[in-house]
């Protein structure tokens, strides 16, 4: 927890003040629903967590999570890694994200994404991410993403991209 | 629960009776959790997201979660591909591409599918999500999926 906070409170002290971390994970309905969960976070880098629930089971057969519930675990942990590695809070949107399926997951284990940003332009994010349970070294998933910046702090209201958040 | 491609191919045959994809969507809990919906009308198969406040990415806008997006499309295409290829066993995604290319807004969303190619192992299906006009669509997808 202590390199989350040091990452966020050296770049963003208001936002920490205003609780970034329950925001970005517990105040997002779709995140809220399948039971997302902040792990740690670093300048550049996000883990989060996905507790086992029968309720996000893709194969009836095998009882093997869906890659749908994958795809918003890797969507939400690129993004807060772009987040953490932006210099101010800015509206950001992902532009394609890719993930390669390589091994089922395993039923009643939690999963992990660990996310970096690993290159940061005026425009755009570069991100890469990997899904795993027991360890990092033997992925679910892999997944490459970029994302848009807006270069402008977050309004109501107000659209400037694609998919936003 | 456990469901063999026994049970599986009972389900799809009530899929193409009644043109309505709800008995195969019922047993996969994460596509019902979405509330994801499928018909097939003509030959024609089309699948629809109501809108939901649990599929809210963010709430300012608000605008649908991208991962929801993306799950409703890779189901889409799953679905679609098992339709029309009519035979046993439930495809695995190899792969899942998506470009988003407007905001998902809270309304509903469709999605239609194209299997590009039909191969003996592998599968390639395009996916278009739209919302209010089918040739302005909110995101394209393609996947990859390894056949059983």
């Amino acid at each position: 927890m202590a390199r989350y906070e040091d990452a966020l409170i050296a770049r963003h002290p208001e936002e920490v003040r205003e609780g970034l971390r329950e925001r970005f994970v517990g105040m997002i309905p779709h995140n809220r629903e399948i039971g997302l969960e902040f792990v740690d976070a670093a300048p550049g880098e996000a883990t989060l967590r996905l507790p086992w629930q029968s309720r996000l089971i893709g194969n009836p057969g095998t009882d093997v999570i869906h890659g749908g519930v994958i795809t918003s675990l890797i969507d939400s942990g690129c993004g807060l890694a772009v987040f953490c590695s932006l210099p101010e809070i800015e509206r950001i949107a992902t532009l394609d994200l890719r993930i390669d399926y390589m091994r089922p997951a395993t039923p009643g284990k939690d999963l992990y994404a660990w996310c970096e940003c690993y290159r940061l332009t005026r425009q755009v994010a570069f991100v890469h991410a990997v899904a795993y349970q027991d360890s990092r070294d033997k992925p679910v998933a892999t997944s490459v993403s970029t994302f848009m910046r807006s270069g402008k702090r977050p309004e109501k209201g107000k659209e400037e991209h694609s998919h936003e958040r | 629960m456990s469901v063999d491609n026994q049970v599986l191919d009972g389900l799809l045959k009530k899929v193409h009776e009644t043109g309505d994809f709800a008995p195969l969507i019922d047993v996969v809990p994460y596509i019902k959790l979405l509330g994801m919906e499928g018909r097939i009308d003509d030959g024609q198969i089309r699948f629809r997201l109501p809108f939901g406040d649990h599929n809210i990415g963010n709430m300012m806008i608000p605008a649908l979660h991208g991962g929801v997006i993306g799950g409703f499309m890779e189901s889409a295409a799953l679905l679609h591909l098992m339709a029309v290829r009519d035979s046993l066993g439930l495809p695995k995604t190899i792969d899942f591409s998506i470009d988003y290319l407007r905001t998902g807004h809270a309304r509903d969303t469709h999605a239609e599918c194209t299997v590009v190619r039909q191969g003996s192992r592998v599968s390639q299906v395009s996916v278009s999500a739209w919302q209010d006009e089918p040739d302005k669509p909110i995101a394209t997808a393609r996947a990859h999926f390894l056949l059983t």
